[in-house]
């Protein structure tokens, strides 16, 4: 069953960057685009660098679809879909996210 | 007497100038006197850029005049001046503050108002328009002291002027007479979305709403009724529901205006009497207004050629448009609404990305005639020159308008498009006149810009421009993209100028003015490097955060498993007995792994992200500074001991290294920067390896540069020689400079000499001649980011705010469990996959 996780405060995120949340158990990486003015949600993990560093990722777009690259090798992934840029099969987690009220909640399945 | 014959031009607006700078091109301005009257209170500025005033343009800025315009061409400018009645039988003209004048030919450039409906209320206070910078001072006052601000119509212009009032801090709404957003331009999916992607940005639309009185609000200061009943409170109306053209002196004289105003002008932009002309948006050409630059600069072109006596006729104008509308892509081209008989209608729509297309083709399937784009606009150019230059369309056009599938791609190489193909609009330039700049020498977009003037006026074309030059260049065997990335269609060098010229302090702003999208990790590095090196903030202060790698947002250098390392400066490789034994306790007491590194230095790895500033803390205090091992920056000037100690030396290679590293430590650079300093030609310092190297010699220091270690070594150069300290010093503050202002990203000094035209010679001629007459610019600058190091551990120390990044969880204090060591050598080493597996299942089984 998936629900909406309140996680924290909108101020509690990094304007343009990455902070990483621990949310039912699993590492939610978040990023905050000004810009737009929206809020994603990917898995912190890295699939290539095999570590949880995504978070710590610059974000930015790629022809128009936001994305974040890995700290480590610099692959891109959709902020969106999750999707790898570089590789077809290779992708992260993403999750809905929703900002109410200033408050941050991330939709996820329970473990 | 005066031979001269006189010519007037009522209104400097945008066409008005046009006008007279195409007079003054042509040398048409020398054979008349020639007098323009301009109502506003200054000469003629951008107003298309007008809302730029909100986001740092000052009106000058604004400007379309170069300075000592109309003096240079003998213009008489009346500024603040109306024409307020011509006498067509006595061919004379009287202005607002009693001129008189006589004309021979008369140019009308009127422009056009805004048109606010009259609506009862309507002159409240703070009930405003959008048209002159004035306005825009008003917008600004008003809003300092408002909350909610009301647009009155959802054009084009209303939606710009939304913008502005979000941008200044108010609750916007929009409100639309008619079913949808842009009608003008847009068909009603188009609109649609174009809603959905407005209001996901905070600004309320109400469609279908009819003003019908605008009386006292409660909680603000309006309140506007609508027909439907229904209220909405607001403390500023800004008016945006079209614009009517200025025709009343022509009225008044009996010059044949339009039904629904507009005077009414032939295809020589003449109006019924011969010698008076109209041009912009107060004239009338065929029953239509255009209310764009484009063609009222066509029409000054036109009335320019007749007086020259030239073939040129006006004969309409595209009124196709692409634009960012609050960062949301909109483009509507021809026949956007399907009316031409028999027209077939290809649409996609993409709910989760919000983006919608639709393509107007002829019936029989070959020709597009029109096209609708919201949420995305890449397509436009190509779309557009499918359109004006009827290039027959393939068996499927919605080709055009789905994602690529797979890897084919669908543009329109600029190869496909003919000679006579309109690049830019604004400026009338063909790809034959492109493609003859380019082939005269033009090689570069300012280049083209200069030469043709092609991408100077709305800069939509400038895309289209690039790909024409690209392709040209790349057909005659030159291979040149040096644009940094695709946000920024410059080089690294452009952007340095950029910022240095208009003194940007963000990457946001150098983004909104030169940039397009969001940024990527490329520009974002690039321009936090350069903002680094030009101003020297603390790089973690708010705005640069997002620009800086994670080595660098963590001030430390991040290894495989995700901890890090720490890399406290060591000048010179000097470092007491004292200084070994912190390093040594600190990294036994947080259980790091230790090595000597390449750089005279020790490091400490296997820091976990949340123990870098107590680390750093312990360092500190104990008197270390950060090494900046993660920047681009100085990393060390490598010595070796010299004449203190070695039986040869002969000069203070210790002293001089450490008084070189604290001098440039912190200096920001297009890459990392190595020196060494050896004291006699053994070289035990390898200097002539680095970047910056020194020798000691018997008649004072020699000077090599650019050298690499590393992937490519490279010999550095002998630069100059017996140099006292003074003068030695002096240079490489100015060649640094110099490589920082002018050398692409990640481009070591020794690919920078490379790649530098003149090589070697070159860099003296700068550097030691003053060729450029730069070097007290580049001594200056280099003081100023001396005078304003910080070691940026100690900074973020000291700041609470900056130290809550550095957790692994933003809303826990648990560690990452993927980050296992396992003992090697009597040290920590980050475990192997299947080590970490192991690992695991004997923590499952506990
Ligand atoms: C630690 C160290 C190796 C060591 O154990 O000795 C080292 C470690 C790294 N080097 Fe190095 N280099 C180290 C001395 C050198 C040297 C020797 C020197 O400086 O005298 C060289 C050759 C000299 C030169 O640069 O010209 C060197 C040439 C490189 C290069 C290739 C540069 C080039 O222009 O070809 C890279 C890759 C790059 O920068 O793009 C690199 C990149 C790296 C990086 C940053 C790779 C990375 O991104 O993770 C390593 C991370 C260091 C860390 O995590 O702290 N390192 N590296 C040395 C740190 C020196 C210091 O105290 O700061
Ligand atoms: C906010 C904004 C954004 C826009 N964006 C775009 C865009 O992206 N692309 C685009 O193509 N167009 C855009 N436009 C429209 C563009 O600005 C006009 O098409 C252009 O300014 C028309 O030039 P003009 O010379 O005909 O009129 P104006 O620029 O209005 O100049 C007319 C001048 O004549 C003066 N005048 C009038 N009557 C008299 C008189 N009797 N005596 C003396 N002076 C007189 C007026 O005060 C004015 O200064 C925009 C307009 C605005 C307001
Ligand atoms: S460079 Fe010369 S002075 Fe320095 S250590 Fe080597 S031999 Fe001695
Ligand atoms: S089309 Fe406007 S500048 Fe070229």
């Amino acid at each position: 069953m998936s629900a909406w996780i309140d996680v924290c405060a909108l101020n509690d995120l990094q304007a343009d960057s990455g902070v990483c949340a621990l949310v039912a158990g699993k590492q939610v990486a978040l990023f905050y685009l000004t810009r737009t003015n929206v809020v994603y949600a990917v898995g912190n993990f890295d699939p290539i660098g095999k570590a949880n560093v995504m978070s710590r990722g610059m974000i930015g777009d790629l022809d128009g679809e936001p994305m974040v690259a890995s700290p480590l090798y610099k692959q891109h992934y959709s902020l969106q879909t999750g999707a790898c840029f570089e590789y077809d099969d290779v992708k992260i987690e993403t999750y809905a996210v929703r900002v109410d009220n200033n408050r941050v909640a991330v939709k996820i399945e329970a473990e | 007497m005066n031979s001269k014959q006189t010519l007037v031009v009522v209104g400097n607006g945008m066409v008005g100038q046009n006008f007279l700078t195409g007079l003054v091109e042509s040398g048409l301005a020398e054979q008349y006197r020639v007098i323009t009257f301009c109502e506003e209170p200054r000469a003629a500025y951008d107003r298309v850029h007008l809302s730029e005033f909100f986001t740092g343009k000052s009106a000058g800025d604004l400007s379309l005049v170069p300075e000592g315009f109309f003096a240079a061409n003998g213009i008489d400018l009346y500024l603040n001046d109306k024409a307020a009645s011509i006498d067509r039988a006595a061919k004379r003209i009287t202005s607002a503050n009693g001129v008189t004048v006589a004309y021979d030919k008369l140019v009308l450039a009127t422009g056009s108002y805004p048109f606010v409906p009259p609506v009862p209320g309507h002159e409240r206070a703070q009930c405003l328009v959008y048209r002159t910078i004035e306005d825009l001072e008003r917008i600004r006052d008003a809003a300092a002291e408002s909350k909610v601000g009301t647009v009155v119509g959802g054009g084009l212009l209303g939606l710009e002027a939304a913008k502005a009032l979000r941008d200044l801090g108010l609750e916007t709404h929009v409100v639309e007479f008619a079913p949808r957003l842009m009608a003008v331009q847009l068909d009603d999916g188009g609109g649609l979305m174009l809603k959905l992607k407005i209001e996901d940005l905070g600004v309320k639309v109400h469609l279908n709403k009819n003003t019908t009185l605008i009386d006292d609000g409660a909680s603000c200061l309006h309140k506007m009724n609508f027909a439907d009943g229904e209220v909405l409170e607001t403390d500023i109306v800004l008016f945006s529901a079209g614009i009517r053209p200025r025709d009343d002196i022509a009225r008044a004289c009996g010059l044949e205006v339009g039904p629904r105003g507009g005077i009414v002008i032939n295809n020589q932009c003449q109006t019924s009497d011969p010698d008076i002309y109209a041009i912009g948006e107060c004239a009338l050409w065929n029953g239509l207004i255009f209310g764009l630059v484009a063609p009222g600069y066509t029409m000054a072109r036109t009335v320019v050629a007749h007086l020259s006596e030239k073939e040129l006729a006006f004969t309409g104008a595209d009124m196709s448009t692409k634009l960012k509308l609050m960062g949301v892509d909109v483009a509507s081209i021809g026949d956007a609404h399907a009316k031409t008989p028999g027209a077939l209608v290809y649409t996609y729509q993409d709910g989760r990305s919000e983006i919608y297309k639709r393509l107007v083709v002829s019936a029989d399937n070959k020709q597009l005639l029109g096209a609708v784009l919201v949420g995305d606009a890449n397509g436009y150019s190509t779309l557009l020159q499918y359109c004006l230059n009827g290039i027959e369309l393939s068996e499927n056009p919605d080709s055009l308008i789905l994602p690529p599938r797979s890897d084919q791609s669908v543009g329109l190489g600029p190869d496909a498009l003919p000679d006579s193909a309109q690049i830019c609009s604004c400026y009338a330039v063909s790809k034959g006149d492109v493609c003859s700049a380019i082939a005269g020498g033009c090689t570069t977009v300012p280049g083209l810009k200069a030469e043709t003037k092609a991408a100077t006026g709305c800069g939509g074309c400038a895309a289209l421009l690039k790909s024409v030059l690209d392709c040209e260049l790349k057909k005659a065997g030159v291979e040149v993209n040096t644009d940094i990335c695709e946000h920024f269609p410059r080089t690294r060098q452009d952007l340095y100028n950029l910022i240095r010229v208009e003194q940007i302090k963000t990457f946001d702003k150098l983004l909104d003015q030169h940039g397009r999208g969001l940024g990527c990790e490329i520009c974002k590095q690039a321009v936090g490097s350069i903002l680094a090196s030009y101003w020297n903030d603390y790089i973690l202060e708010k705005p640069h955060i997002g620009l800086q790698d994670t080595n660098d947002t963590f001030l430390a250098n991040m290894q495989k498993d995700g901890t890090y390392s720490v890399v406290p400066r060591v000048t010179g490789g000097e470092i007491t007995p004292d200084g070994l034994i912190v390093l040594g306790q600190v990294a036994k007491k947080y259980g790091l792994y230790t090595k000597i590194t390449g750089g005279q230095r020790v490091d400490l790895f296997g820091a976990r992200v949340e123990q870098l500033p107590l680390i750093w803390k312990e360092l500190i205090d104990a008197g270390f500074e950060s090494g900046h091992a993660y920047g681009k920056s100085l990393r060390t000037v490598k010595s070796c001991v010299g004449s203190t100690w070695c039986r040869y030396g002969v000069d203070d290679s210790i002293g001089l290294a450490i008084e070189l590293e604290n001098r440039y430590k912190g200096l920001r650079a297009p890459h990392k920067i190595k020196f060494a300093v050896s004291g006699c030609t053994r070289e035990c310092a390898e200097a002539q390896g680095k970047d910056i190297g020194i020798i000691a010699t018997e008649g004072g220091w020699n000077l090599y540069v650019c050298g690499n270690g590393g992937m490519k070594p490279r010999h550095a150069d002998l630069f100059a020689t017996n140099l006292d300290k003074a003068t030695l010093i002096r240079l490489i503050d100015r060649v640094l400079i110099f490589y920082v202002r002018t050398a692409d990203r990640m481009q070591r000094t020794s690919v920078w000499m490379e790649n530098m035209e003149g090589g070697l010679d070159y860099l003296k001629s700068v550097v030691i001649d003053n060729k450029l007459g730069l070097c007290d610019e580049l001594e200056q600058q280099m003081q100023y980011v001396i005078d304003s190091y910080q070691c940026e551990w100690k900074t973020t120390l000291e700041d609470e705010s900056k130290l809550k990044r550095f957790r692994h969880f933003i809303n826990s204090d648990q560690a990452d469990d993927n980050i296992v060591f396992v003992e090697e050598r009597g040290q920590i080493r980050p475990a192997n996959e299947q080590e970490r597996k192991h690992f695991q299942l004997v923590e499952e089984m506990a």
